[in-house]
């Protein structure tokens, strides 16, 4: 038994990402995908499966699909298929989906993650299209009357299968958020994690470190943010670490996580699993794709977080950390150029939209797409930190108000007079009053406590309102306790 | 004749020369629904009440020297398989008994515009599956040529109705003969066009890579000015064709002779001499092809092996594809819902057995089996394989001939109750239409002779894709050299 509990395990992870594509209408019928709607109102009688009623596919899920498959470096299927996977629910009105099975639109690609710093392939076995389902909402104190809500039903998903190359629930989380980046990039998907626009299930295994053989897997569904990947993964891989341990093996099923309870428990057993009857949709022709539009959707694919990442690090001086970061989201990173165009320093504004803007975005829930200010006002700041004009912590009042309210900072600092006090002539004054107060600290200084500095420095700050210029004050102070 | 005996194209002529009205034609059809419909049983849903209004309005309209589809105002019939908006459509089952669409097939869309005056939706076999119109939840229809016998299926209520006068003309659905064999059972031209021709949109779908809409008339003249209204491409139907409507009707103003004067018509070799073929169907089959060569074509045998495997692979594909086609008659949104279920599965199940009748659930557990894991390939995919092959020999066929002849059904009408035991035996009589739904082709049954015992019969053509103009002027050129399609079956 000691042995078997000193025994070390390798995680084998593979994630099957869903992510909900940003068109305007369905996926084969022309309602509106608006979030929110009220019940049914975005229904008709081709997503309430009517009899008689045919799919038309809406041929913008066929671009996203192709642009997605293009930035993960995937084969472009020519001439893919549709397919019914059939099976019994309520928020299912046709009894099946139309999905792809044997013949997905893009195949045998990957994404590079960083892990530990170092770079990693993910493998990706497929993305293939196919539309959602409805939603079922309980109603009642026990919830017995139920009902259903088709304004989800039809719209359009990518299914993004990666190889079970992932190792840990960081590596998981971090692939994740690189599919995110990509399909926002791209602009195929909102990303909005909120409104469930992404959603995963994980393959889970372990096996005995350095063996090649898989051992028995699960499936892990409703993984919905980046946080419950990691949570739910590392929940999985305890308890099948456990099972191993104490001599029980793993039985393949379904399980679900429950992020209230932040566990996973048991949906279907294999034997319960369903047997989905895929055949050819026999309603929708082969998704023909010529050569040449391939070609023209990769001369507009925007340029991707990795190239993006490599160029502030050579042309910015970003350090890698800061660049991957910055990258992550297109619209912050693009600001971020905006800011840097608009003639600020790359570090100090990398410092400022990392740091303070994500800080103040984070907490409004909101986006840098949403701002009241435009990239020329952080400059602006960023300038006026540069030149002295106003202090670093000046710079946090004048931040707020730009946030706040879009003023110009130079307008703000002068209207309020929050200008630094660079006149070394008052400054003198201010600084020959603070000494000839406090001459007790002025003694312990002279003796070699050189600590006391800083309560000079604070007193003369204080003196001025918080407006002299930090730089010179040190430069007197030092001169006159010489 | 009496005027709802006659065709349509003729009553037409004779309003716009205002020798009749179309209210007399509508009165006409009215009154031989009151007398004969108790016995044929044509009509699922019938409304008489608006028939005569919409009659007045075309006569309104010629009044005012209008130019008037040839259609407007006539009273025509819809296989109950078309949805229409506010009206009951139930495709002859239980399950969607009480179910009003709120939106029109294309097919209805497209009669509309031209002023249509729908009298009622017939009968058929329940969800069109059936070569009898037995399996009809509402009661089978009867044979107006013999009551004693099935109008055919799964169109049989159409096709009774024309051949009854109960309508003048029909739209139908064929998904492996429902409208060439109920055509030929009743002595009535049955068009099924190219897959693609016709959109589907609207059309309740049994198979949906086989079904395809079409005409039933009186003559082959009013089945190519239905063809020409319900044809065409339909945005919301992604396996319609693009290709321009020909003006069907117009082929035939100059008139069909000479249609077949050196045209090779081709003889399958498979079925000539096959020992199903019943007695009285070959001999008027061969007396049939004498009359084509009279009309100058030359009869060439063209060889198809693989309609040796037409039925096997038709009955395998068709019901696969209606498996997970019916998956949506759950209860939950619409039709049939059985109370008092006490969970969710129950009431799935509950539902069905209710609700579908019994050659349903057997194709739905038939294609249920064949597609499921590990009997796909064996299945599914085999008869996949077969049909690509028999499209290909079908290709090489024309490659020889201009079209292929042969019998509509390999036997006459049979007796209500005779075959309803006997599943299997019910397959066989589509294995001379199945053919062209696999393949894709459009074919037309025309009245082609009558038994000994005055059962009629039907001569079947095919042609290749879009190539319907061949079909409707060969059958024209048959139909003028003929007495066949004059005759009018005598009811009580
Ligand atoms: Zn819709």
């Amino acid at each position: 038994m000691s042995g078997q509990s000193q025994m070390e395990f390798e995680t084998v992870i593979g994630l099957e990402i869903h992510t909900q594509l940003a068109t305007q209408s369905k996926m084969f019928c022309r309602c509106s995908t608006e979030f929110a709607a009220p019940p049914n109102a975005n229904a008709c009688p081709v997503c309430m499966g009517l009899p008689g009623v045919l799919p038309v596919l809406n041929h913008r899920v066929v671009e996203f699909a192709v642009r997605l498959g293009l930035a993960t470096h995937c084969k472009i299927r020519l001439d893919s298929q549709f397919a019914r996977k059939n099976y019994f629910y309520p928020d299912l009105p046709k009894a099946y989906q139309i999905s792809q099975f044997d013949r997905p639109i893009c195949e045998n690609g990957w994404v590079e993650i960083q892990v530990d710093g170092n770079p990693k392939r993910i493998g990706i076995t497929r993305i293939h299209m196919e539309e959602d389902a409805g939603k079922l909402v309980h109603e009642g104190a026990d919830r017995r009357a139920t009902y259903v809500d088709l304004n989800r039903a039809g719209v359009p998903l990518l299914e993004i299968v990666s190889e079970p190359d992932l190792s840990s629930p960081d590596e998981a989380k971090t692939y994740m958020e690189k599919i995110h980046s990509l399909v926002t990039y791209l602009e195929v998907s909102n990303g909005d994690m909120e409104k469930g626009n992404m959603r995963a299930d994980a393959n889970i295994s372990l096996r005995p470190a350095g063996t090649r053989e898989l051992g028995t897997r699960t499936e892990t569904k409703n993984i919905n943010s980046f946080r419950f990947v990691r949570e739910a993964l590392a929940y999985e891989i305890e308890r099948q670490r456990e099972e191993l341990l104490a001599g029980r093996p793993i039985v393949q099923e379904t399980r679900l996580w429950n992020p209230a309870s932040k566990s996973t428990f048991v949906m279907r057993s294999k034997e319960e699993a369903h047997d989905y009857r895929y055949f050819p949709e026999p309603d929708l022709p082969l998704v023909t794709i010529e050569a040449s539009w391939l070609k023209e959707i990769e001369a507009t694919l925007p340029e991707l977080p990795d190239a993006k990442a490599q160029r502030f690090r050579e042309q910015l001086g970003l350090s890698a950390h800061d660049a991957d970061l910055l990258v992550a989201d297109r619209r912050t990173a693009e600001f971020f150029e905006a800011v840097v165009q608009e003639g600020a320093d790359p570090k100090r504004a990398a410092n400022w939209v990392m740091g303070d803007l994500a800080a103040k975005l984070n907490e409004d829930k909101t986006t840098v797409t949403d701002l009241k200010f435009a990239a020329g006002g952080l400059a602006e700041l960023i300038a006026l930190i540069g030149e002295g004009t106003i202090s670093g912590r000046m710079a946090k009042t004048v931040f707020d108000a730009l946030y706040e309210t879009g003023q110009s900072p130079r307008n703000f600092v002068r209207e309020k007079g929050l200008s630094q006090e660079s006149d070394t002539g008052a400054l003198e004054e201010m600084i020959d009053q603070v000494l000839s107060d406090n001459p007790h600290q002025v003694a312990q200084y002279r003796g070699g406590k050189q600590k006391v500095f800083g309560f000079f420095v604070g007193q003369v700050m204080k003196a001025s309102g918080g407006r002299a210029n930090p730089a010179i004050v040190n430069g007197l102070l030092k001169k006159k306790l010489a | 004749m009496e005027l709802c005996d006659t065709p349509l194209h003729l009553l037409h002529e004779r309003r716009v020369k205002r020798e009749i009205s179309t209210e007399e034609i509508a009165r006409s059809v009215l009154e031989r629904i009151e007398s004969v419909e108790a016995t044929v049983n044509a009509f699922i849903t019938y409304d008489p009440g608006p028939v005569l209004d919409r009659a007045r309005q075309a006569d309104g309209q010629l009044a005012k020297g209008e130019n008037l589809s040839p259609i407007a105002g006539m009273p025509i019939a819809l296989k109950d398989i078309f949805c229409t908006k506010g009206v009951e459509t139930t495709c002859g089952s239980r399950i969607l008994k009480g179910f009003v669409p709120p939106y029109d097939a294309a097919v209805v869309e497209k009669l509309a515009a031209q002023g249509l005056n729908l009298v009622g939706k017939t009968n058929m076999d329940e969800f069109a599956m059936g070569s009898s119109t037995e399996n009809s939840a509402f009661g089978p229809t009867r044979n107006p040529w013999n009551p004693q016998c099935v109008p055919g299926g799964s169109s049989g209520g159409m096709a009774a109705a024309v051949a009854a006068g109960e309508a003048l003309a029909g739209i139908g659905s064929d998904t492996g003969g429902s409208i060439r064999q109920p055509a030929a059972f009743t002595s009535v031209v049955g068009l099924k066009p190219t897959y693609g021709r016709v959109s589907r949109y609207g059309m309740i779908a049994f198979a949906s890579s086989l079904d395809q809409g079409g005409p039933l008339a009186r003559d082959v003249t009013d089945a190519a000015i239905l063809l020409e209204i319900i044809s065409g491409a339909d945005a919301r139907d992604a396996t319609s064709s693009s290709r321009p409507v020909p003006e069907y009707a117009r082929l035939l103003k100059t008139g069909a002779e000479g249609a077949l004067k050196q045209r090779k018509v081709g003889l399958i070799r498979e079925i000539a001499g096959r020992s199903d073929l019943h007695p009285e169907v070959a001999a008027q089959f061969a007396e049939n092809l004498q009359t084509l060569a009279s009309l100058g074509a030359e009869i060439v045998e063209v060889s198809l092996p693989g309609l040796e495997h037409a039925i096997a692979v038709y009955y395998i594909l068709a019901p696969c594809e209606a498996s997970s086609n019916l998956g949506r008659y759950d209860g939950v949104r619409y039709g049939l819902r059985t109370d008092h279920s006490e969970n969710l599965e129950r009431m799935y199940k509950n539902t069905r057995q209710e609700g579908f009748g019994a050659e349903v659930k057997r194709r739905i557990m038939l294609g249920t089996f064949a597609l499921s894991a590990g009997y796909y390939d064996a299945y599914y995919n085999k008869a996949m394989k077969i049909r690509e092959l028999l499209r290909r020999e079908f290709a090489a066929a024309f490659d020889q001939v201009h079209l292929i002849a042969l019998p509509t059904s390999p036997i006459p009408a049979f007796r209500l109750g005779e075959k309803l035991d006997n599943p299997l035996q019910m397959y066989l009589v589509d294995a001379f239409t199945l053919p062209a739904n696999l393949a894709g082709i459009p074919g037309i049954s025309i009245p082609g002779g009558f038994t000994p015992g005055g059962l009629p019969l039907g001569l079947q053509l095919l042609a290749p894709h879009f190539e319907e103009q061949r079909l409707i002027l060969a059958a024209k050129a048959f139909e003028d050299a003929t007495p066949y399609h004059l005759e009018r079956p005598q009811l009580g």
